[in-house]
């Protein structure tokens, strides 16, 4: 277990897959006891990559591998009546439960938040589904793929698309898993900040969909404001642009507010068709963005991407290259802060892993002693032992009755 | 009324020196915990949001007339000092002094040459929790670069993996902002936890291209692990087939589906009627959908233009296969699973009326999340915190206002 502000919070996660998983990691990187219970045949993302040198093996995904640090392991078949007494012992001494499963499955198995609170009255329970607890689609199926689109965010992307010709997508990798998972983490931390100061559990109902709609409250109620839903054809976004360089690579560079402009215009060395109409003015420039695109591209092929992002940056405006992973792994800036840190672990042997993006000036603050993501029941023997009480041989048994 | 609720950040009070979207985003989730957040603004130096947005440009009319402004700061009160004078930079010391967070989202440094940095303000309030976020972070050799939503998705590896396979990277839009403010939100209450079991506050260094490259984890991982950096793909998975978001009936209407294993890819069959090309053994098992999975898409097509987005999800979703549209903004704001969750407010607003916005996403059972006021006038609250605050007389108020030190 890690080290740090949050040593001492108990957090027992039943999940799968990517949104419960990280909002335990968050917790558990800084320092929460995580104990994550497994299905006997283990978190899917264990089956699937990337794996360490293409090698399928639940143990080395680099997916689970991120999604996990930090946690302690255990195996556990809900199946079975004695396993969720087990279940029932573990969350009794729990301050936070993140559980991941369809409305009313926990209620059917006598595990919902009315009989656990009646055994642990300070519990925190948290439930993340696709649609949340109530309304006509609570039992509905989503996948990544479907909750991203059911929240408004993909029918805006590609964002400046040039017609409505292809299909709307979802954000790079699992973005929106995560996103998810980010979300939660705040009304974990708001609900044990309560817990602390009062003692008072409680109940928080997560909708995936609502999760990845509260990124979007701006856009989705634009509507309002411009009388028409926003897409991801062009007219709704003219104030950045990518730009193609000499190399190959793509800078992003804004273009609004007029500070900003004036910046790459100067950037770019005063380019005669920059100082007159119709670019001299951002409402002008809306009204040809068209034509400056053209202008700007045909400047950006005079430059290499790092050399156009220096420029740019250094005259005081927002650019950026777009960076891969090799890139973002290699970047100076990325080294300098040390963001990728090596995390050891059992199978997978030392990686490096995307860290914190915070730092922080109190040392209590700063996560330490980092180990790996469990191996499937790696922490069996240490909680069932040591925690709950059976001997060595019970566990055996317990193992081979299917229970853990 | 109020007295009904209690609210999980209760007492926690924040100087809110941040603009735009992603630091005012971050006090907005704390305010919507319970947190009070004064927002410390100046005519001089107007966040950006009141006169525009990125998408819309500048189109209000008057500081006060922004649907934007309002949505990014609802619950806040506002005062207006001008931090760029002396006195005005004490001024808002003092206010400080009262605080328990501070938040700020200017270029690293710009807050120190104010008087305004950790070190300036930890002498009025020793235990605070400041939090400064930028770009690139406050440190490295970036760490003076300017960033908006855009530059954190590309920087973060995002905008790399967004986009069609054939097409260009996409940095999707104020979304990073609302992104990066999430990750805020929850590192601030953990430095109240902190303070609350140590006594101390803290300095935190957070960066908004880093809060991206947390959400590609695994991608990032792929180089890390195998030397490699995945691409872009569109909608597709990684063994997932059919995966995609398909035509529907209608104007730019489309539905996503996904299906994940052999009895859903049969349950997909019936529901479509059992069409003879899906009974080709090559789409049998899911290593054969996958491979063949444009093929597929073609077919799939042919089956949901046919029919609304809605009629598809309902005939998929009865047959246990995973079916959703890709909902517009209009669609989210008229459907009957939203109108259920109770998910949008009409609010009183002192300048624009009333303003539709989205509530709280999370239903907390005993503090619950809430909307309890319109985003502020531009120094609305000059008055009440100034003097029931900062114990000042009325006369000097408005000896503040004059000399624009409060402006």
């Amino acid at each position: 277990m890690a080290f740090g502000p949050l040593t001492g919070m108990k957090v027992v996660e039943y999940c799968d897959f990517i949104s419960g998983p990280y909002c335990t990691k968050m917790l558990a990187d800084l320092g929460a006891e995580v104990i994550k219970i497994e299905r006997p045949e283990g978190d899917s993302a264990r089956r699937r990559g990337p794996y360490l040198h293409d090698e399928p093996n639940p143990e080395t995904s680099g997916l689970f591998l991120y999604t996990n640090t930090n946690k302690k392991g255990i195996t556990l078949n809900l199946e079975s009546p004695r396993a969720r007494d087990i279940f029932k012992a573990l969350v009794k001494e729990a301050d936070v439960l993140v559980e991941d499963t369809l409305p009313g499955e926990l209620k059917e198995m006598g595990l919902d938040y009315e009989e656990l609170k009646e055994l642990n009255p300070g519990l925190i329970m948290v439930s993340i589904t696709p649609f949340g607890q109530n309304g006509p689609y609570s039992g509905y199926k989503a996948y990544y793929l479907n909750t991203y689109h059911a929240s408004g965010a993909g029918y805006v992307l590609p964002a400046a698309s040039p017609n409505a010709d292809r299909e709307p997508i979802k954000g790079g990798g699992y973005v929106g898993e995560y996103d998810i998972g980010v979300h939660t983490s705040v009304a974990v931390a708001g609900a044990y900040y309560h817990k602390l100061n009062t003692g008072e559990g409680q109940y928080i109902d997560i909708s995936k969909q609502e999760a990845m709609m509260a990124l979007e409250r701006m856009n989705i109620v634009r509507y309002y404001m411009i009388g028409k839903s926003p897409s991801r054809v062009g007219v709704n976004r003219v104030r950045d642009t990518l730009v193609q360089c000499k190399d190959d690579g793509y800078v992003i560079c804004v273009l609004y507010p007029q500070k900003q402009w004036d910046g790459i215009v100067r950037a770019l060395g005063n380019p005669e068709w920059a100082m007159k109409a119709p670019f001299v003015e951002q409402k002008e420039r809306d009204a040809h963005f068209e034509e400056l695109k053209v202008k700007l591209r045909e400047e950006a092929q005079k430059y290499n991407t790092m050399d156009l992002f220096f420029r740019i940056q250094k005259e005081g405006s927002a650019c950026a290259p777009i960076c891969s992973a090799e890139q973002v792994y290699n970047s100076p800036q990325t080294k300098a802060r040390h963001f990728f840190k090596a995390i050891s672990h059992p199978v997978a042997g030392s990686l490096e892993y995307p860290g914190l993006p915070y730092r922080f000036s109190a040392e209590e603050m700063k996560g330490k002693d980092d180990h790996g993501a469990p191996t499937l029941g790696q922490h069996n023997e240490e909680i069932y032992c040591n925690r709950l009480g059976y001997t060595k041989q019970e566990v055996v048994k317990l193992r081979e009755a299917g229970i853990i | 009324m109020t007295e009904m609720f209690k609210d999980a950040l209760k007492g926690i009070r924040i100087a809110d020196f941040s603009w735009v979207w992603a630091g005012p985003y971050a006090t907005s989730l704390l305010s919507y915990l319970g947190a009070e957040v004064i927002k410390i603004e100046s005519r001089g130096r107007v966040d950006q949001t009141r006169k525009g947005s990125i998408m819309n440009g500048d189109s209000f009319n008057g500081y006060d007339s922004s649907p934007t402004f309002n949505n990014a700061n609802l619950n806040k009160q506002s005062v207006a000092i001008d931090i760029t004078k002396p006195e005005g930079a004490e001024l808002a010391r003092k206010l400080v002094a009262k605080c328990d967070i501070v938040v700020a989202n200017m270029r690293p440094g710009k807050m120190d040459k104010l008087g305004l940095g950790y070190k300036d303000l930890i002498k009025v309030k020793p235990d605070i929790i400041m939090m400064e976020s930028s770009g690139f972070g406050s440190t490295g050799p970036y760490k003076g670069f300017a960033g908006f939503a855009p530059i954190f998705a590309s920087f973060g590896g995002l905008a790399y993996l967004t986009g069609y396979e054939d097409g260009t990277p996409n940095v999707m839009s104020g979304v990073q902002d609302m992104r990066a403010g999430t990750a805020s939100a929850f590192i601030l209450i953990t430095a109240l936890i902190n303070r609350k079991k140590t006594g101390k506050g803290t300095y935190i260094d957070i960066s908004s291209s880093e809060c991206l490259s947390d959400l590609v984890g695994p991608q990032l991982m792929d180089y890390t692990m195998n030397g490699r950096s995945p691409f872009r793909c569109g909608n597709q998975d990684d063994i997932m087939a059919p995966h995609n978001v398909y035509r529907a009936k209608g104007e730019d209407s489309w539905v996503s589906i996904a299906v994940g294993n052999d009895e859903e890819w049969t349950a997909l069959k019936n529901a479509m009627g059992a069409p003879e090309w899906a009974e080709d053994p090559k789409y049998d098992d899911e290593f054969g959908r996958w491979q063949n999975r444009k093929e597929l898409d073609q077919y799939m097509t042919e089956w949901t233009k046919e029919r609304t987005s809605r009629e598809t999800m309902e005939i998929l979703q009865k047959a246990g296969v995973a079916a959703i549209p890709s909902f517009s903004a209009k669609e989210i704001l008229d459907d009957p699973h939203t109108k259920a969750r109770d998910l949008f407010q009409t609010i009183d607003t002192p300048a624009l009326g009333q303003q539709v916005v989205m509530r709280p996403a999370w239903k907390l059972s005993e503090t619950p999340a809430r909307i309890r006021k319109a985003g502020p006038l531009l120094g609305a609250d000059n008055h009440d915190v100034f003097e029931n605050l900062l114990g000042m007389k009325k006369e000097e108020v408005d000896r503040l206002e004059e000399a624009q030190i409060a402006w």
